[in-house]
């Protein structure tokens, strides 16, 4: 049966549901092709685009795209649908919502105020209709502020995830790319370590080597091993020193599923780690990360397309008051996002969503080796959500991450964007990197020698 | 002023000895110096290359009928590296010359087969050109010996993991050991993988699969490691009839399976 459809000119395009149309309207993304949910030409997909700006916002309230009965997901996003907030924008269709987000009146107060009233999917089928500077003006309106020990996502400011991977865990290996991205002022997101391992007895050891160096110099900044969010349970239940508890969601619970997760399990996580009372300024304890693609690849996405699908990931990050929400937008490959072309689309849309819902979205901008993209790709990227306010981004060391084999952003690039778009770190951090004699207006790098105490330390202890 | 004073060195240099990471690289500015720049360029350059390298499927199974092994060869339903890229569910299945060639092998043969070993390009076809033919070469010996009716040797175009299933399916093997270029790393363009499946039918899922990565001169396995680990899964897949995550791989804890070749 058709329910939506649009002319143009002699030609008749038919959607089938709500869910086909929100397909055909998406950017074009290889995942969406993979999954034979795209638009079959370009035409198409603009007509899909009418179609979808004379749409009701309020349709989405009426049907689900993926059923309220199967789907934990849906059920969380339409019970917790504010209807005072949506009051607002409730006679919107999707394209007065575009244009109402491009006015001028429209601030970062009113965004706010609807936040709880938009759905994800209503933030997904706007984007659908945005230019990547639409996209990029109305996020730039939003700051999403967060904290724990210290304070993210303000105006003007960047922040950085220092990332040092090592393809054994090992902790002196750790230890070095960590004081590396410290002497280069990353580090105020979090200094967050993805283990290859995953005994909680290796987690819980990785924990207590950047405690103890935070401790040690005082750091204004948390940690996280990026485990399983049961291994973080466990590692909790063990007196392990865990600030944030990290997790990788996904828009469905099957998808969910596939991760060995659920909500309640996510909703017992932050419990845990909010009883331990370790954020001195904020309680946001959790760290999720996302990415487009990650429902097809679980075969758990419902025919709905890959963007709607990742918006629906915020609608689960929301729900637990995340400090750092990002979108690991090249990593998954090309076969969900075939090139730099994709891969930039695919960021800017998390990056606006993620705002639009109201997550202190950062993004790791990213690629693997098999992708039509490389570190010009990257370089624009990470200029665009520069621009648009982007809470954080990656900090690896020479944007090569050694055990999770692909590349990401630097400590260098970071002090480019800090140098063309005045950023500067979170205040906290950049005063501490003031103190310590790193960075000077949390911009440029001061000459660091080898009586700095950072290099001079003997990091952790029992290390050279 | 020269250029070596515009680039500020890092005094951190000796904390490399730690790690591969690409640490205390020096900035001009805030920016990487031309060297560090030149040299992620390199390594990316390489790794890209890799991926998209030509199979030499011709030359592989000219190495194997040198050493007296049978071969066959297929391609997958994916005509090329683009196509191959973006639908990896067409590099799981075979193009329909393939399925007739194997369809016709498999009616001529006097019995299935124990086991049959796929060289497949994979993500990396210079993994391939550099380490499959050595580590086949030592495993087909080491089953010959044990009296192991092995199939010719598959060589595979344009192929992912999966598509040993099918292969497998059709030349009614009871196992398919797959060796398949990795995705290449920027330390590593030529990393081979082998992936083991006992009794291989279409739609097995990676759950049920053994693998033995990282099979490459510098810092990973060896050809002649790889191909005692592959002897001894496959041993013991036979024996238990089954391979994925119940199977073990405790290969370094009995005598080498395979024979140094001369």
């Amino acid at each position: 049966m058709t329910r939506f459809s649009y002319t143009l000119g002699q030609r008749r395009y038919a959607f089938d549901d709500l869910t086909a149309l929100m397909a055909r309207a998406s950017s074009p993304k290889s995942g969406d092709q993979l999954a034979g949910i795209a638009a079959g030409s370009d035409e198409e997909r603009v007509a899909a685009r009418y179609a979808l700006a004379d749409l009701p916002l309020s349709s989405f309230l009426d049907e689900a795209l993926i059923p309220y009965e199967v789907d934990e997901v849906t059920r969380l996003i339409l019970d917790g649908h504010d209807r005072n907030a949506f009051a607002d924008i409730a006679a919107f269709t999707v394209g007065e919502l575009r244009d109402w987000l491009l006015s001028y009146e429209t601030d970062d107060a009113a965004l706010a105020r609807v936040a709880a009233g938009l759905t994800p999917e209503m933030a997904a089928a706007v984007s659908k209709l945005m230019r990547n500077q639409d996209l990029i003006l109305v996020a730039k309106k939003r700051s999403v502020v967060a904290r724990f020990r210290n304070t993210l996502g303000l105006p003007g400011r960047l922040a950085i995830r220092l990332q040092p991977n090592h393809p054994a865990d090992d902790a002196r290996g750790i230890a070095a790319a960590m004081l590396d991205g410290l002497l280069y002022g990353a580090g105020d997101a979090v200094i967050g370590i993805n283990p290859v391992s995953d005994s909680v007895s290796k987690i819980i050891a990785l924990l207590e080597l950047v405690d103890e160096v935070r401790r040690r110099f005082d750091i204004p900044t948390q940690s996280c091993v990026l485990g399983h969010v049961t291994s973080t349970i466990e590692a909790i239940e063990r007196g392990a020193p865990v600030d944030l508890v990290f997790q990788s969601v996904a828009g469905s619970e099957a998808a969910n599923r596939s991760f060995g997760i659920d909500l309640a399990l996510l909703g017992e996580a932050r419990a845990a780690a909010l009883s331990l009372e370790r954020g001195t300024l904020g309680d946001n304890v959790m760290y999720f990360e996302t990415g487009q693609g990650s429902a097809l690849s679980a075969n758990a996405h419902h025919g709905v397309d890959q963007q709607t699908c990742e918006a629906r990931a915020y609608g689960v990050a929301r729900h637990f008051a995340p400090l750092l929400v990002n979108t690991v937008v090249g990593f998954i490959g090309p076969e969900y996002l075939y090139d730099g072309k994709q891969i930039t689309r695919a960021g800017l849309e998390d990056h606006f969503c993620g705002k639009l819902l109201g997550l202190p979205m950062g993004c790791d901008v990213c690629y693997t080796n098999h992708a039509e993209a490389d570190q010009d790709d990257m370089d624009n990227l990470m200029t665009l959500l520069g621009v648009a306010g982007c809470n954080y981004l990656m900090g690896v060391p020479g944007a090569d991450d050694i055990m999770l084999n692909y590349q990401s952003t630097s400590f260098h690039d970071a002090l480019y964007l800090r140098q063309v778009l005045g950023l500067r770190p979170a205040p906290e951090f950049e005063s501490w990197l003031e103190k310590m004699g790193v960075m000077q207006e949390g911009r440029r790098l001061l000459h660091i020698d080898e009586r700095h105490p950072l290099v001079t330390a003997q990091l952790p202890a029992g290390l050279p | 002023m020269t250029g070596k004073d515009i680039v500020t060195a890092n005094p951190w240099q000796t904390l490399r000895r730690f790690t591969s990471a690409r640490i205390a690289l020096g900035c001009a500015g805030g920016s990487l110096p031309t060297a560090p720049m030149l040299e992620l360029q390199l390594a990316h350059a390489r790794a890209r290359d890799a991926v998209h390298l030509p199979f030499e499927a011709a030359a592989i199974q000219a190495q194997l009928t040198a050493i007296g092994l049978e071969t066959l060869r297929v391609h997958s339903a994916a005509p090329n590296r683009e196509i191959y890229l973006r639908r990896p569910d067409l590099g799981r299945r075979l193009d329909g010359a393939s399925r007739s060639l194997l369809e016709s092998c498999a009616d001529l043969a006097a019995q299935a087969h124990d086991a049959v070993l796929v060289i497949a390009d994979g993500l990396s076809a210079l993994a391939a050109h550099h380490h499959a033919a050595g580590v086949v070469a030592l495993a087909q010996a080491a089953l010959g010996e044990r009296g192991w009716h092995v199939a010719p040797v598959v060589v595979a175009e344009q192929s992912r993991v999966a598509l040993g299933d099918e292969i497998g399916e059709l030349l009614r093997a009871a196992q398919v050991a797959i060796l398949i270029g990795e995705r290449p790393g920027l330390s590593s363009a030529d990393s081979l993988g082998v992936y083991l499946t006992h009794a291989p039918r279409v739609g097995r899922s990676d759950a049920e699969r053994n693998c033995i990565s990282n099979i490459r001169p510098d810092g990973g396995l060896s050809h002649l490691q790889a191909a005692h680990k592959l002897v001894y899964l496959m041993t013991e897949a036979r024996r238990r009839q089954l391979t994925g995550v119940a199977l073990k791989d405790a290969s370094d804890d009995v005598a080498l399976l395979v024979q140094r070749s001369g």
